[in-house]
C-alpha cells in the first residue's frame, strides 16, 4: 500500500467516526465539535485529491466561520437532553428513507456501471508548479462568469432577505450616534463659572487632629 | 549532511523536516519569552516605571531583568493545574492545545528569505487565513469547558469579535492579492521589490488596508484595546479564568506567538518582508526582523495608550467602518490598476 493510500484510509476512518459521532453524541456541543473534526478531515481528503483551493476554503469558511457561529448558538442553549431524545423513533423512519435515497444516489454514481465511469481515464497527477487556485479563478471569471455572478446575486438576495425578515425596529431602542458623540465640544458639557471663594460656616469646620480623611 | 542522509535512509526527509520545524519553533519560543519581557519593560518606561529589574543570570548586574521570563516560565511549570469539578476534563485540556496549534502551524509558509521557507506553497496566503481562523476554537472551547460564567462570557465575546474582524482582514488581504497576482507569500514579497525602496512596498498603495489589517490583527489576537475576551476589570480574566499552571502558560504562549505571527505577516504583506527600505542596501533577513520588531512595538504602544473599547463599539468598528473602507479601496485599486497612472509594478495583466 502506498503512502498516499495509507493516508487516505486513515483519514477516511477518522471522517466516518467523526460523522457517526455527530449524530450519536449526546451533548450537542460535542456533536458540533465532531462536525468540525469531520470538516477538517474531509479538507485533508480533498488535499489528497490535489484540490487545495477547495480544501483550504472548506477549512476557512466552515471550520473558521460557520461552525464558530454554530457553536456560539449551541453553547447558549439550555439543553434538556431528555426532551431532545423525545420522538427519536418517530423521526427514525423518515430519516431512514432520506438516508436510503442518498445512499442509492451516491451508489449510482460511484459504482460506475450506470454512468460508465470505467471509460474515464484516471487524471494524471499535476506537476509541482501547477496552481489549482489560479486555474479555478480563470475558469470562474472567464468561462463561467455569468453563472458565477448569478450565484453571487442569489446569495446576496438571501442575505438581504434574511436581514429584512428578522429586522424589527423598536421605538424604545436607545442607541448612540458616534458622529454626534465625536462632534461634542467642551462647552456643551461643562460650564466654568467664575466666582469668588466662600468660607465654610464655622460649625461645619472639622476640629484639627480628630477629622478623618 | 550526506552522511546523515545515508545513515537514516528513507527516514531522512522526515527527520530533516522535523529539524527545520524545530529551527523555526525554538527561536519563536525564545522570542515569545522575551516579548513578554519587552512588553513589561516598554509599558513600564511609558508609565515612568522601571519594569522587571531583579532576576538576572549569574548575578551579573547588566543582565538584571533578563532572567525574568525564565523565572516566570519555571514558576508556571511547577504550579498545579486545577481542573474545576464541573468542567469537561477532555475539552478543558484540549483547549490550550487548540489555541497554540494554529499559532505554530501558520509559520510553515512564512518566508524569511527568498529561499528560506519551510513550505513554499502556492496557496500560502489562503493557508495562513484558514489556519489562523481555527485559533478561535481554543478560546471558545476553553470558555465552555470551564463551566464558569466569566469564562463563558469571555469566550462568547471573543467568538463574535474574531469572526467579525476576520472579514475585514480577509478583504484587506484581497488587496494584497490584487497587487501580487499570487497567493504565494514569496511572490508577494518579490512583487514589492521596486526602485523606490520603502515606497514601492504595498503599504503605500494599500494604505487604508494596511491600517485595517494592523488594527484587525490587534483585535484577532485579543490584545488591548480589543481585549474584551479577557477584560480583567469586567470578567476577571475571561476565557482562561479557571486555568492555572502550564495550561494557562500555553494560552499565554499562544497569544504572544500569535502577536509575532500577525506582525510577521503584516511585515511580509505590506512592509516588503526581507526587502531593504533604502535602494542600494542589500536585502536580507535582518530587515524582516527589524520590521517585525517595529510592528510588535506598535502592539505594546497601543496597549499602553488606549483604554479598552466598549463591546458595541468594537462591533461597530469592525462591521460599519473597516468592511466598507476595504470594499471601497478594493474598487479604487481595481480601477486605478486599469489606468496608465498606476505607479506600482506592471498593473493590469
Amino acid at each position: 500500500m502506498s503512502f498516499q493510500s495509507t493516508v487516505f484510509w486513515v483519514f477516511s476512518a477518522i471522517l466516518l467516526f467523526a460523522a457517526l459521532r455527530v449524530i450519536t453524541a449526546r451533548n450537542p456541543v460535542h456533536a458540533a465539535l465532531f462536525l468540525v473534526l469531520a470538516f477538517a478531515t474531509s479538507a485533508a481528503l480533498w488535499m489528497l485529491l490535489e484540490a487545495e483551493f477547495l480544501a483550504i476554503t472548506l477549512v476557512l469558511v466552515y471550520v473558521g466561520a460557520v461552525m464558530v457561529l454554530f457553536l456560539f448558538v449551541v453553547m447558549m442553549l439550555d439543553i434538556n437532553l431528555d426532551r431532545l431524545r423525545e420522538g427519536y423513533w418517530d423521526y427514525l423512519v423518515p430519516a431512514l428513507v432520506v438516508a436510503g435515497v442518498m445512499v442509492a444516489e451516491m451508489a449510482t454514481i460511484l459504482w460506475g456501471r450506470y454512468f460508465q465511469l470505467e471509460g474515464f481515464p484516471t487524471p494524471d497527477a499535476k506537476a509541482a508548479g501547477y496552481s489549482n487556485t489560479r486555474e479555478l479563478g480563470k475558469l470562474i471569471y472567464t468561462d463561467y462568469v455569468y453563472a458565477f455572478e448569478i450565484a453571487a446575486v442569489i446569495l446576496l438576495v438571501a442575505i438581504v432577505a434574511a436581514i429584512a425578515l428578522t429586522l424589527r425596529s423598536r421605538k424604545d431602542t436607545k442607541y448612540q450616534d458616534p458622529a454626534r458623540q465625536i462632534a461634542v465640544r467642551r462647552q456643551d458639557r461643562v460650564r466654568i463659572v467664575s466666582m469668588s471663594a466662600e468660607t465654610a460656616p464655622a460649625a461645619a469646620a472639622p476640629e484639627k487632629g480628630t477629622g478623618s480623611d | 549532511m550526506e552522511y546523515f542522509e545515508n545513515l537514516l535512509g528513507p527516514a531522512w526527509p522526515v527527520v530533516w523536516t522535523l529539524a527545520k520545524i524545530v529551527a523555526i519553533v525554538l527561536p519563536l519560543m525564545i522570542g515569545v519569552a522575551y516579548l513578554t519581557l519587552a512588553e513589561r519593560k516598554v509599558i513600564g518606561y511609558m508609565q515612568v516605571r522601571l519594569g522587571p529589574n531583579r532576576v538576572s543570570f549569574f548575578g551579573l548586574r547588566w543582565l538584571r531583568g533578563w532572567g525574568q521570563p525564565i523565572a516566570d516560565g519555571l514558576k508556571l511549570l511547577t504550579k498545579e493545574i486545577i481542573i474545576p469539578t464541573g468542567a469537561n476534563k477532555f475539552l478543558f485540556i484540549l483547549a490550550p492545545i487548540l489555541s497554540i496549534m494554529p499559532a505554530l502551524a501558520a509559520w510553515a509558509v512564512v518566508p524569511f528569505d527568498p529561499n528560506l521557507v519551510l513550505a513554499n506553497v502556492d496557496a500560502g496566503l489562503l493557508y495562513v487565513l484558514a489556519i489562523t481562523s481555527m485559533g478561535v476554537y481554543g478560546v471558545i472551547i476553553a470558555g465552555w469547558a470551564s463551566n464558569s460564567k466569566y469564562a463563558f462570557l469571555g469566550s462568547l465575546r471573543s467568538a463574535a469579535q474574531i469572526v467579525s474582524y476576520e472579514i475585514a482582514m480577509g478583504f484587506a488581504l484581497v488587496g494584497v492579492l490584487m497587487m501580487a497576482h499570487s497567493l504565494n507569500l514569496v511572490e508577494i514579497v518579490k512583487q514589492q521589490q521596486g526602485s523606490y525602496g520603502a515606497l514601492s512596498w504595498n503599504w503605500v498603495p494599500l494604505f487604508p488596508m494596511f491600517l485595517v489589517y494592523l488594527i484587525s490583527g490587534v483585535a484577532e489576537t485579543n490584545r488591548a484595546p480589543f481585549d474584551v475576551a479577557e477584560g480583567e476589570s469586567e470578567i476577571v480574566a475571561g476565557f482562561h479564568v479557571e486555568y492555572s499552571g502550564m495550561a494557562f502558560a500555553v494560552f499565554f504562549l499562544a497569544e504572544y506567538a500569535n502577536m509575532i505571527l500577525v506582525s510577521t505577516l503584516c511585515a511580509t504583506m505590506f512592509l516588503g518582508g526581507w526587502l531593504s527600505p533604502i535602494p542600494g542596501l542589500p536585502d536580507g533577513f535582518p530587515w524582516l526582523l527589524a520590521k517585525v520588531a517595529f510592528v510588535l512595538f506598535l502592539f505594546l504602544w497601543f496597549r499602553a495608550t488606549f483604554p479598552r473599547y466598549r463591546y458595541d463599539q468594537i462591533m461597530r468598528l469592525g462591521w460599519k467602518v473597516f468592511i466598507p473602507v476595504t470594499l471601497v479601496w478594493l474598487l479604487v485599486i481595481g480601477g486605478w490598476m486599469q489606468t496608465p497612472y498606476w505607479l506600482w509594478g506592471s498593473g493590469a495583466h
